[in-house]
């Protein structure tokens, strides 16, 4: 038996909507598998990962929760990406956008006021374009590479957020433990829905997709994006500028990124800690690109993504399946979803051996 | 083959979806959870509080029955872990990492009939305790080893981050040092994290490098270890017995004990007696324990490590009674007196003897 690859020629249509679904198939059989070889009850461990976080209007919010920071970041890296910039940094940018917001809130501790909160959008927002400006600037002027100054930067501003909080903006009344005040009311986000942790920043990550979406496939510079992304020449030709969508594309994923650092602090932690971001910048790259740089299949991964943290967690606690199992079959996961992409642009072809088409090998 | 397969999962998934729907079995054991903020394997903080998860279940059976989530990061993340832990049927949760303080609260107030009891901290509530080991004896006792045993008069301090129980911890061993060798000093290098083999293998490199003979750490893993042993230089482990990683380089090690502390927290929930309260306690308390000392030590500095330990336990010796002399060479408090507990949970200054400044 000999197994092929055959290229298909062009895209196919079906095989663009069937291969996610195919790829949960295989996740789930070859799930089912590991599960059942490291003796644990493979059912109960899928009911873990994908059904029992879900399964209660609780559980829902913080899907919720979970999935707007990566959606947010996604979206805005996915246009970066089309156009072949490759901004890496944007944990870095978050943290930025965190600091500034997080200053804003310090600044106004115990002030009651409606225009904090607004405040602190708007300084998230220019902290991460500020933090996306400057490989903006180097790639335009120096043609520094992106990827690595991007990148570099977001150590800087993860040691800046640490000095922030091991020395000035410290909690006067916290002992010395590196932690800001916790923000006073009016400088957190309000929540949507009572008893979670659903805040308002959910809805801010729905419209970056609408935007996203609309800016992509509406706008005479998204359509720029997408040209140079995929024939910079054609592109120079009709006289786009390169430089300005670099620009362009490096202030938006930063302030998108900006902007999710400031959701994270007002919202679900409320203070500014050493560590406020898990690596969303970092994991938004996979989500992107599992979201096909679509902003409607970002939102998809996005969930996607945030449900297997979810999962893994329960299976921790219900199961006691180690964390080292968990993130096995996370990998699985984006191992299927990403493989079996392969099958829109190529299709398999089985040959038995002497069951070859007549007039072969004759 | 894929067919039957995908049978049985709908099976299944049906079965389970029937399982969860049935109604709670009487006489269930007391539910207990862990959050980790390191995984279990670290040999370091984590692994010791997850030997205590396991005391608990040795020590009471079938009375109860322990999970835990490891590597939770301390932010958005920790509060969705510890209120999943209240809201699936855990009675008794240990967060057992500082940044787990404000997450713990938030969840406390939500889930009044659920205990928790939080490492290191010191925020309380009526169903929130705290508790926290005295670790700074345990450093007292190893600066008297490190003074008698260098050589170079230099010790390397890893230190994690410049908090105050890190700071405690190296004003500690410093005053022990300089009380047994007035010439030694204490270098530290900070490497932002508790638990980075690599960061923390590179700062014992850099500290030996700088003459340092005796490294101490404030950080979880065994990599300054290893590096001592390669490098033929001494060392203190961390939290749990190291010894393995560095047969010839540990001097001893401060061990974290939880075991006796989680049994006895588990047996209060159990008996009804469980009140929220603040235990720091040291090796009087059995929190903390040094590790077998190394076979090269000679004896007579081991009995005089041995009798600082037993004068700590006794209570006639307190590592931070004075005259202690701040940087400066200033003193900072006189002979005759202690600084008491509320400024050492804030320390936020050297001893003389420690060279740098604290990162601010």
């Amino acid at each position: 038996m000999l197994l092929k690859l055959e290229a298909r020629g062009q895209r196919s249509r079906p095989m663009v909507y069937l291969t996610p679904v195919l790829a949960i198939v295989l996740t789930l059989i070859a799930g089912t598998i590991m599960f059942a070889m490291l003796g644990y009850p493979p059912m109960q461990a899928l009911q873990a990962y994908f059904i029992e976080p879900i399964s209660s209007a609780y559980g829902l919010s913080e899907l919720l929760v979970k999935a707007t920071p990566l959606a947010l970041i996604g979206v805005g890296l996915a246009i970066g990406f089309r156009a072949n910039v490759w901004n890496i940094g944007a944990e870095g940018q978050l943290t930025i956008g965190a600091i500034f917001a997080g200053g804003i809130a310090l600044v106004f501790y115990e002030v009651d006021s409606p225009f904090i909160l607004p405040l602190m959008i708007v300084a998230g927002l220019l902290g991460g374009m500020l933090w996306a400006a400057i490989p903006a600037y180097l790639r335009v002027r120096f043609n520094a590479n992106e990827i690595l100054t991007s990148l570099m930067l977001t150590y800087v501003a993860i040691l800046i957020l640490s000095y922030l909080v091991h020395g000035p903006w410290r909690d006067p009344d916290g002992l010395n433990f590196p932690e800001s005040r916790i923000f006073s009311d009016s400088a957190v986000l309000p929540v949507l829905l009572e008893g979670t942790r659903l805040h308002l920043g959910a809805v801010f990550a729905l419209l970056a997709v609408v935007a996203g979406w609309v800016f992509i496939s509406r706008t005479l510079i998204g359509f720029q994006v997408r040209v140079i992304g995929l024939s910079p020449m054609a592109a120079d030709y009709a006289g786009f500028s390169q430089k300005a969508v670099i620009w362009l594309t490096l202030l938006l994923s930063g302030a998108l990124a900006g902007l999710a650092g400031m959701i994270e602090v007002s919202g679900p932690i409320g203070q500014l800690l050493p560590t406020i971001s898990p690596g969303y910048g970092f994991t938004a790259i996979i989500v992107a690109f599992l979201g096909r740089l679509h902003p409607l299949g970002i939102l998809i991964a996005a969930l996607l993504m945030a449900l297997t943290y979810l999962g893994g967690e329960v299976a921790q606690i219900d199961m006691n399946l180690p964390l080292a199992i968990t993130g096995v079959f996370q990998g699985m996961i984006l191992f299927f979803l990403l493989a079996v992409d392969v099958l829109i642009n190529y299709r398999i072809r089985i040959d038995w051996p002497g069951n070859r088409p007549a007039g072969e090998g004759q | 083959m894929g067919k039957g397969m995908l049978k049985t999962l709908l099976g299944g998934v049906i079965a389970a979806t029937a399982m969860l729907a049935a109604p709670a079995m009487a006489e269930e054991p007391l539910k207990i959870g862990f959050v980790y903020v390191g995984p279990v394997g670290d040999m370091g903080w984590t692994y010791q509080h997850d030997q205590g998860r396991k005391a608990i279940e040795k020590a009471l059976g079938d009375k109860v029955k322990t999970t835990y989530v490891e590597s939770v990061k301390e932010g958005a993340d920790a509060e969705r872990v510890i209120r999943q832990l209240a809201a699936s049927g855990n009675k008794l949760i240990f967060t057992t990492s500082f940044g787990f303080m404000n997450p713990t609260l938030k969840v406390a107030k939500r889930f009044p009939n659920v205990k928790f009891e939080h490492a290191t901290g010191y925020k309380r509530a009526k169903n929130v305790s705290t508790y926290a080991a005295r670790f700074y004896e345990g450093r007292y006792v190893a600066g008297i080893l490190a003074g008698r045993m260098t050589k170079s008069n230099v010790i390397g301090y890893i230190g994690s981050f410049p908090i105050p129980e890190v700071i405690r911890g190296i004003n500690s061993f410093t005053l022990a040092l300089r009380k047994v060798n007035p010439k030694a000093v204490v270098k530290v290098v900070w490497v932002n994290s508790w638990f980075d083999p690599g960061k923390e293998g590179d700062a014992a490199k850099a500290l030996i490098d700088q003459g340092a003979d005796v490294i101490m750490q404030h950080t979880d893993s065994p990599a300054p270890m290893q590096i001592a042993q390669e490098r033929g230089v001494y060392a203190v482990g961390q939290a749990s017995d190291m010894s393995r990683f560095g047969p010839d380089a540990q001097l001893t090690a401060i061990l974290d004990v939880w075991d006796g502390y989680y049994v006895q927290r588990a047996k209060a929930v159990l008996d009804g007696t469980w009140k929220s309260e603040d235990t720091w306690g040291g090796l009087a308390a059995g929190m903390l324990a040094l590790a077998p000392y190394n076979k090269a030590i000679p004896a007579d500095v081991v009995a005089e490590a041995e009798a600082a330990r037993k004068a700590i336990i006794a209570g006639t010796l307190h590592p931070f009674q004075g005259p202690i002399r701040d940087q400066s060479g200033k003193e900072v408090v006189p002979a005759g007196k202690t600084i008491p507990d509320g400024e050492l949970l804030g320390m936020n200054w050297y001893v003389e003897g420690v060279q740098g400044e604290i990162p601010q």
